[in-house]
């Protein structure tokens, strides 16, 4: 007993030659569809090419348009020409003119030897399918469809639209039940024939002539009438990216592929040299025969559709830039932004650096020049420090920085007298953790020896700017993991929120903060906002501070280090 | 919402703006079509094209040092003809091309310049040659990779493009550079440039669209960091469309930056996907480019406002180092796209 080969084929005849001779040297009769779209020339050249062989025919051609009846008539009338004329065949396994043989002939002999009754072929119901293109399944078998999908799109969908609007539903043959599955199957002598010769095949025929995609819902359905022992998998290894279309191995593929244990795979580049050399030659020295396990490689495929539909979230380039709102993530990783911190501790940007164990720069977005971490002129992925062109494309900026320090933790200081353009891009963005510390603007403005009409003036300026971006972290839209204290509000208790961010930002350490950074002198502060009031301005975003009264202060400028158990 | 009134108007500009690019397309058309007698034929040996060849166009000059490697590397991806213009040339270009087997040339002493930068020769020769071909447009300094360029060659890739649809591929040019001085990494004439320019900026690059032809415009890199710091908009252009199925109505707009129809410039995925693109490696600054910027700087053939790029010029000749002490080196293809530089897109 052995197994015969039904092969449909249409493009690069002279591997199916190949392949044909493959099998057919071996012993497995083969019967070649070439679909009738194909010039008699190379048609010619296939049959000569196989003429020498005794067990390969050629059956009737039908044209093969994706989705049409053609296949099916094509693998019906091979099919009765493999059964008719090959009477030792028990199997008939359809393949494609692109299969390639992954496994010796002979294992797949012995393989369906122990399992003669066993008609392998993919045959789920229309509920239980995830892959079908363009959302049809059960109205494959419920409407009509005699527009073609792929030539006259548009046509196809406002049919379908139609036929839905007025409810139009074909009345399927009572003993049917759709099933769906891959149109690469091996079936036994007796099912096939028991399809082939059903009774009510005429009319079974014209039902599915007109049923969308027959080639893989015909057999698949008409199996679960006559077959007793169905196994439902395709022993054909095929993959489908997202659009439907079946994936192309080539010559880089060849360990994937012997790591499958598939017998078939499909479909094979035509130039892929190695593969074809690899997989048909005879002195193979194979493993133990394994049963075959596509689920083995199916990682990487989903991969692949995932990097095609999903991107990789914060990259911005040359073949993916998303529209605002469709990015899966604006930027690579979460990252801290610090508001006012650098303006109340002395020493702030090495504590949170020791404290959290992340890369601290400082003003990133300072008008004069970038400060990075450590002062560097040229950070990760060569950004540089220049302002001007930060600012030529701040989103780049700072999608670049996040997307080049992938995997490690960026905490930036941010403040109301840097470039403010990215303001709605972080606090819409989910990976941005924004503490903001509002009125600390004001410390640095208190220690400075400036006019005090010129910080008066200032102070306005930093307070309008800030309150705009407080303004924009409190929009209903925002994303950003956003916490806001006043200055006054802070230095009360600054241990709790830095706790409370720290925590955040390293989840892992989970250890309590021994040491708080070094406050800044506030002696005086209230006297200070006082005055500005006396001049005209109304600070009101650092809180109440009540003047000639610095609580806070005194407990952090003793020298000592802020304690907490 | 929109009123009636302002979906109108919003209908009418944007018609009107089609029918500008529109009638941008057939003027950069006609003016190529009018270049052709500015070429004059010194070997044609386009009969030797076959149906479904991939063809690459490119206009070149003085470029011995590149073009043996260059040549070989894109026979060796599956290029089956060059079609060439060369332009006023003096060391040797000329008869080299001549005498490859697969190349056919054309020869000019017309102003690079006022051709469109050579746009113009080549627009004629893809109207005449490259319809319905897979046409790669490029310069003698560039040579294309894409994913699995190691193990699958154009036809594999061009063959997958048709399955998915797509008409073009992207390709951002990477400006290659040596470890030290530039003059200091030396090739032998026809040697392999990727030898001695081994690194390259891997993320310092800015990406925005320009709303008139959806393209994208890329500028960073060494050039961007260094050159420009101080007028970064000035900065050149990255991103490329090197490779294109022809069809005889398209026409590129600004070296292969951009092109026309818009709709070809859509090689970037909108919806948060991964389109497949490549990479140009961009071989620039082999030590010629210090003798080559003093030549360009009072040649003024090469910036549409070349006044404004002296400072550039000074800067290239004075031997300055690109390297600096974040820069990547140069590996697999698969490490540069896992720097997000390219992507496979679906393809597996």
């Amino acid at each position: 007993m052995t197994v015969g080969f039904v092969m449909l084929c249409h493009t690069a005849l002279d591997r199916a030659a190949q392949i044909a001779r493959h099998w057919a040297e071996r012993g497995c009769p083969v019967v070649v569809h070439v679909d009738r779209r194909v010039a008699s020339k190379p048609y010619g050249q296939l049959v000569a090419d196989l003429a020498d062989l005794p067990n390969v025919r050629f059956s009737g051609r039908h044209a093969c348009e994706w989705g049409t009846w053609g296949i099916v008539a094509a693998s019906q009338e091979a099919a009765t020409l493999m059964l008719r004329d090959f009477s030792d065949v028990r199997h008939v396994y359809l393949a494609s003119g692109s299969c390639l043989p992954l496994r010796p002939v002979e294992e797949l002999r012995t393989y369906l030897d122990e399992r003669p009754k066993t008609d392998f072929i993919e045959s789920v119901t229309t509920e239980d399918v995830g892959w079908t293109i363009g959302g049809l399944d059960f109205e494959r078998f419920t409407l009509r469809f005699p527009f073609s999908w792929r030539k006259q799109k548009w046509w196809f969908d406002t049919y379908v639209k139609l036929q839905r609007m007025v409810r139009f539903r074909r009345k399927i043959p009572a003993e049917l039940v759709p099933h769906l599955g891959s149109q690469w199957w091996c079936l036994t002598r007796q099912t096939l024939s028991a399809i082939l010769e059903h009774p009510e095949r005429a009319k079974i025929d014209r039902y599915f002539q007109k049923v969308w995609i027959p080639d893989e819902s015909y057999f698949q359905t008409l199996v679960r009438q006559v077959s007793s022992t169905v196994e439902s998998r395709s022993l054909t290894l095929s993959k489908f990216d997202f659009q439907g279309k079946p994936h192309i191995f080539y010559d880089d593929h060849l360990q994937l592929l012997r790591r499958s244990d598939c017998f078939v795979a499909r479909k094979i580049w035509p130039d892929a040299v190695k593969l074809y050399g690899a997989f048909l030659s005879d002195d193979r020295s194979r493993q133990a025969a394994a049963e075959p396990n596509p689920g083995k490689i199916d990682r990487l495929f989903a991969k692949a559709v995932e990097r095609r539909t999903k991107g990789r979230p914060g990259l911005y380039m040359q073949s993916r830039f998303p529209n605002e709102n469709f990015e899966n993530g604006r930027t690579a990783g979460p990252y801290s932004v610090f508001c006012g911190f650098a303006d109340v501790f002395e020493n702030f940007e090495i504590w949170l650096s020791k404290a959290s164990g992340t890369r601290v720069h400082g003003h990133l977005f300072a008008p004069d020049r970038v400060y990075f971490a450590g002062g560097e002129s040229v950070y990760n992925g060569a950004l540089c420090d220049s302002a001007k062109v930060r600012d030529y494309n701040p989103k780049s900026f700072l999608t670049s920085l996040i997307w080049n320090t992938r995997g490690e933790r960026q905490c930036f200081q941010f403040g109301p007298a840097d470039t403010q353009k990215l303001n709605w891009f972080m606090s819409l963005d989910g990976n941005a953790q924004i503490s903001v510390i509002s009125g600390a603007w004001a410390v640095p403005l208190f220690h400075s020896n400036q006019n005090f009409s010129d910080i008066r003036r200032e102070a306005a300026r930093l307070q309008k700017i800030e309150q705009e971006f407080l303004n924009v972290l409190r929009s209903p839209y925002a994303k950003a993991r956003v916490r806001v204290w006043s200055l006054a509000d802070f230095i009360e208790n600054p241990m709790e929120p830095l706790q409370t961010i720290i925590d955040e930002i390293g989840p892992r350490q989970g250890r309590r903060l021994t040491e708080a950074p070094r406050m800044a002198d506030l002696t005086g502060f209230g006297q200070f906002l006082q005055n500005l009031r006396n001049q005209g301005m109304q600070p009101v975003l650092m809180g109440d501070f009540p003047v000639g009264d610095d609580p806070a202060t005194k407990s952090t400028r003793r020298g000592r280090p802020y304690l907490v158990k | 919402m929109k009123g009636p009134v302002q979906k109108l108007s919003a209908f009418v500009s944007s018609a009107a703006q089609a029918y500008g690019l529109r009638m941008r397309r057939r003027r950069h058309l006609w003016r190529s079509f009018r270049s052709r007698h500015a070429l004059r034929v010194v070997k044609d040996r386009s009969g030797t094209i076959h149906r479904g060849d991939i063809l690459c166009f490119m206009t070149v000059r003085n470029e011995m040092l590149r073009l043996p490697h260059f040549l070989d590397h894109h026979r060796k991806l599956g290029v089956d003809h060059f079609l060439i213009v060369e332009n006023d040339s003096t060391d040797g270009t000329r008869d080299y091309l001549a005498a490859q087997a697969d190349v056919s040339l054309w020869t000019t002493k017309a102003s690079y310049k006022l051709s469109r930068f050579g746009l113009d020769w080549v627009t004629w020769l893809q109207m005449r040659h490259g319809h319905g071909h897979w046409c790669l447009t490029l310069d003698a300094d560039e040579l294309l990779i894409y994913p699995y360029w190691e193990t699958r060659n154009l036809p594999a890739l061009t063959g997958w493009l048709d399955d998915q649809g797509l008409e073009a591929m992207g390709a951002m040019m990477l400006d290659l550079y040596p470890e030290g001085p530039l003059s200091e990494a030396e090739i032998a004439a026809g040697g392999d440039p990727l030898t001695v320019m081994r690194w390259f900026d891997a993320g310092n690059y800015a990406v925005q669209v320009q709303d008139r032809m959806g393209n994208l415009w890329i500028q960073g890199g060494p050039r961007a960091r260094l050159f420009f710091e101080t007028e970064p908009r000035r900065a050149p252009t990255l991103n490329k469309i090197p490779l294109v199925r022809w069809d005889w109505r398209f026409a590129y707009v600004n070296s292969t930056h951009s092109m026309l129809p818009p709709r070809m410039n859509a090689v970037y995925a909108r919806d948060g996907g991964e389109q497949i693109s490549g990479l140009l490696l961009h071989t620039k600054f082999l030590p010629e480019i210090i003798s080559k910027s003093a030549e360009e700087k009072t040649r003024q053939q090469h910036f549409a406002n070349s006044a404004l790029y002296e400072g550039y010029y000074d800067s290239v000749m004075s031997d300055p180092v690109l390297h600096c002490a974040a820069s990547e080196r140069l590996s697999s293809w698969r490490r540069l796209e896992a720097l997000g530089l390219m992507s496979r897109g679906g393809w597996i």
